[in-house]
């Protein structure tokens, strides 16, 4: 047997100066991930402890964030957003997370929840009224899908929307609502046949103040304390049918698609997460003495921050390939959920990790590191559980 | 952004097909009789592969360290056994083409690249001191304009193969990492005799010998680089050797999910095929990911040798993260094979043992451990 598929000098190609491999910021991208780490540093990570402590929504500092483009990152100008791309979304995420996760989330929810959406799928006239405001911040959006019944499985929910004319009158509860005590508007799932299954939700976008449309009380969690979620209730709450996103039974295309993209901000607020919690460990384990030296000249604590940084790299490096074919309008449900499935389990790890090399410190409401340690858990929750990606994942692989 | 090239998807596509229609099909005959792919050698030299990163005067493929990366991805996949001989070859040929002479190149590369020589080796490792590679014993003193060698090498990977091997030895007596020196000792000279054959785990049609130096004569020309500089050639050389260790566990990997996946659909257990068991699909779920995890590290430290950019610390964290990832990905193919695992009928069963060797050799676990960390706490 002799293949020769390919002799050597048809492969031979010019000596390359450009490799595509390399991550390639643009100078756009590290402008604004420079930017967002400023920002960080001087309006975040001075007063995320205290906004956590108080359960304070930081509404001045998510203005100012709007500011710099925050609101919708990926949003075209026309429409009010700040033109740029989903690795630079995904830079900008980490920055803000990396200085606090519940501003983090806000952002993304209001990002990839909802600007995406009504991008997607909104008439033009739609995005004149619930897109430019939002992209530029002016308003804050939320994404109502979960159900007190329905969570990972979709197709269970009970929101009903029932045509009526011109209108539509929806009924039904939502909770875990991300930015619900504070949004204008929400992107909202319901069922125009609940006989149908997944081909019965159909999606609307609606006005907070509507008639009917119930808030209830803040959420009491273990973390992303300054981020506020509520349960909504809707209690005959009629809307124009011109409200509604897309066609009558195309909600669950359009929520998957929208979440195909906040798995990448997820996966980014949980790297920004993870990396505040190494970059702590690290200065940490330089100051803090045992047995006389240094605890980072102990190779069980340098060890673990090696594992860490390792980690928190190919994290990256699967967000912002899951980004960047986003970017390039290529499928990539399967690798944002490969994203965020590794980087919010890592990103729990690492953070595990540094409260373990604080010791007692790590344990104590005087550092950062324990409440990134409360901040990191929710990443394997929200937006699809670990499970539901593992799902996506090997209904890809096993297809 | 992570898309490979028109030259590169070449590289890939010719390496895939030649590990898929031959490879493939002879490695566990290989394994079985412990034979040393020499023929399968040859072939991969006259496709560009045993010099992918090489420049073409000296026959090499030219294509890049991304190309080679992607390249060993798919050669692993075939046979693990040639694709270290094969990444052991190419280290060797770029390691003389940064460090030598215009006269050692065009003596040694395209004998390599041609696949006149089998293959070529790497000499540091000994008996008594693997990761503390400072603290090697084998000495060359001088002798007139040349040296005189002594001394013994451990687990080298081609030794009884190699037409040229990189040996390491200390030049300059009592001395720490400075006073050590390569040199280019060529297959045959005298002075040179092979230890026995190790008897492997797995990678076992690869062949890993001992050697011994026995008041071996090295011309002056058998220097690599400058005398005292031999431990900064061999920690570059080692640099670019963990992406290709990366990529080659990465290969392996991916055979093992693989054949998991197919075995998954067809073997039935309670009324199914076991891949409707949400047990074992995300235990594959779990391994696609880690795994895609781990080829992007590996091609970001490609990406960054390729562009003259450092990455010591890149290279290592691919070199832990996907052989760490690859053995779990083997571990987790035994099982999903159940019984099948366990004998040699399926090519898991290789796999396992094959990638057991991959946190060991070009720098264990730990040793990537502290080229990392190092890197982490030194003052910026």
């Amino acid at each position: 047997m002799h293949p020769v598929y390919y002799p050597k000098s048809h492969i031979a190609p010019a000596a390359r100066l450009y490799s595509s491999m390399q991550i390639d910021l643009t100078e756009e991208q590290k402008l604004l991930r420079e930017t967002c780490r400023e920002f960080a540093e001087k309006e975040l990570r001075p007063n995320a402890r205290r906004w956590d402590r108080e359960h304070r929504y930081p509404a001045d500092t998510v203005k100012k964030a709007f500011e710099l483009g925050l609101g919708g990152v990926a949003v075209p100008a026309e429409w009010g957003g700040a033109g740029m791309d989903n690795v630079a979304y995904a830079l900008a995420i980490e920055e803000i997370s990396r200085g606090c996760a519940s501003v983090g989330v806000t952002l993304s929810v209001n990002n990839s929840l909802y600007c995406d959406p009504v991008l997607k799928y909104g008439t033009d006239e739609q995005k004149e009224r619930w897109l430019k405001p939002f992209a530029t911040g002016e308003k804050l959006g939320c994404f109502g899908l979960t159900e007190p019944q329905a969570g990972s499985d979709a197709a269970e929910q009970r929101t009903t929307a029932v045509r009526k004319g011109r209108s539509y009158v929806i009924n039904g509860t939502k909770n875990w609502i991300t930015n619900g005590p504070v949004a204008d508007a929400i992107v909202l799932f319901t069922m125009t046949d609940l006989s149908k299954g997944t081909k019965g939700i159909t999606a609307f976008v609606v006005d907070t103040t509507t008639p009917g449309f119930l808030k209830q009380k803040a959420d009491e969690k273990l973390g992303i304390c300054a981020s506020p979620s509520c349960t909504i209730f809707f209690e005959n709450m009629e809307i124009p049918a011109a409200q509604r996103l897309g066609g009558e039974g195309e909600g669950f295309k359009i929520a998957m698609s929208s979440l195909d993209g906040g798995r990448i901000g997820i996966a980014a607020q949980a790297i920004g997460i993870a990396r505040a919690a190494f970059e702590e460990a690290r200065d940490y384990s330089k100051v803090r003495k045992t047995f006389d030296v240094p605890i980072a000249q102990h190779q069980a604590i340098q060890f673990m921050l090696a594992d860490m940084a390792t980690e928190l790299e190919a994290a990256r490096l699967l967000t912002l390939r899951a980004a960047s074919l986003k970017d390039r309008g290529l499928r990539h449900t399967r690798e944002s959920s490969m994203a965020k499935l590794f980087a919010s389990e890592a990103a729990n790890r690492v953070a595990d990790k540094a409260v373990q090399i604080h010791g007692g410190m790590g344990y104590s409401k005087e550092l950062d590191v324990e409440r990134h340690f409360r901040d990191a858990r929710i990443t394997e929750i929200y937006e699809g559980t670990s499970e539901i990606q593992r799902l996506v994942i090997s209904n890809a692989l096993l297809k | 952004m992570f898309e490979a090239d028109e030259h590169q998807r070449l590289v890939q596509e010719t390496a895939r097909r030649y590990a898929q229609d031959a490879l493939a099909q002879v490695a566990a005959q290989l394994d079985r009789e412990g034979r040393f792919p020499a023929e399968q050698l040859r072939e991969l030299a006259e496709l560009g592969m045993m010099g992918v990163n090489i420049p073409e005067e000296y026959g090499g493929a030219q294509a890049g360290a991304v190309a080679y990366a992607l390249a060993m991805m798919e050669i692993a996949q075939g046979c693990a056994s040639t694709a270290v001989t094969m990444a052991v070859t190419n280290m060797v040929g770029e390691t003389i083409v940064k460090f030598g002479t215009p006269e050692q190149r065009r003596r040694y590369v395209p004998e390599l690249t041609s696949g006149r020589f089998a293959a070529g080796s790497f000499g540091l490792s000994e008996p008594s001191g693997g990761s503390d590679a400072a603290a090697l014993r084998t000495s060359a003193r001088r002798d007139g304009s040349g040296w005189v060698l002594n001394g013994e090498k451990q687990w080298i990977t081609s030794g009884d193969r190699a037409g040229v091997i990189i040996v390491w030895a200390r030049t300059q007596p009592g001395s720490g990492s400075h006073g050590i020196s390569a040199f280019l000792v060529e297959g045959g000279q005298k002075g040179l005799h092979l230890g026995k054959r190790e008897d492997k785990m797995g990678l076992r049609a690869s062949s890993t010998v001992s050697l011994a130096f026995e008041e071996l004569r090295l011309r002056a020309d058998q220097l690599l680089g400058e005398e005292g500089h031999g431990f900064a050639i061999a920690m570059a050389a080692l640099d670019g050797g963990r992406v290709g260790i990366a990529s080659q566990a990465v290969g392996i990997g991916t055979a093992a999910l693989r054949a998991s996946v197919k075995y998954a659909k067809e073997r039935r257990a309670f009324g199914h095929p076991i891949g409707d068991f949400q047990a074992i699909r995300f235990m594959l779920a779990d391994c696609d990911t880690q795994l895609e995890a781990a080829r992007l590290l590996a091609l970001h430290a490609a990406g960054l040798k390729e562009r003259g950019r450092p990455f010591s610390r890149e290279g290592s964290m691919a070199k832990l993260f996907a052989t760490e990832t690859a053995n779990r990905v083997c571990d987790v193919a035994v099982q999903v094979h159940g019984g099948y695992g366990y004998i040699d009928e399926f090519p898991v069963e290789r796999h396992y043992r094959d990638v057991r060797a991959s946190t060991l050799y070009e720098g264990t676990s730990e040793v990537q451990r502290v080229v990392i960390s190092r890197d982490l706490l030194k003052d910026r």
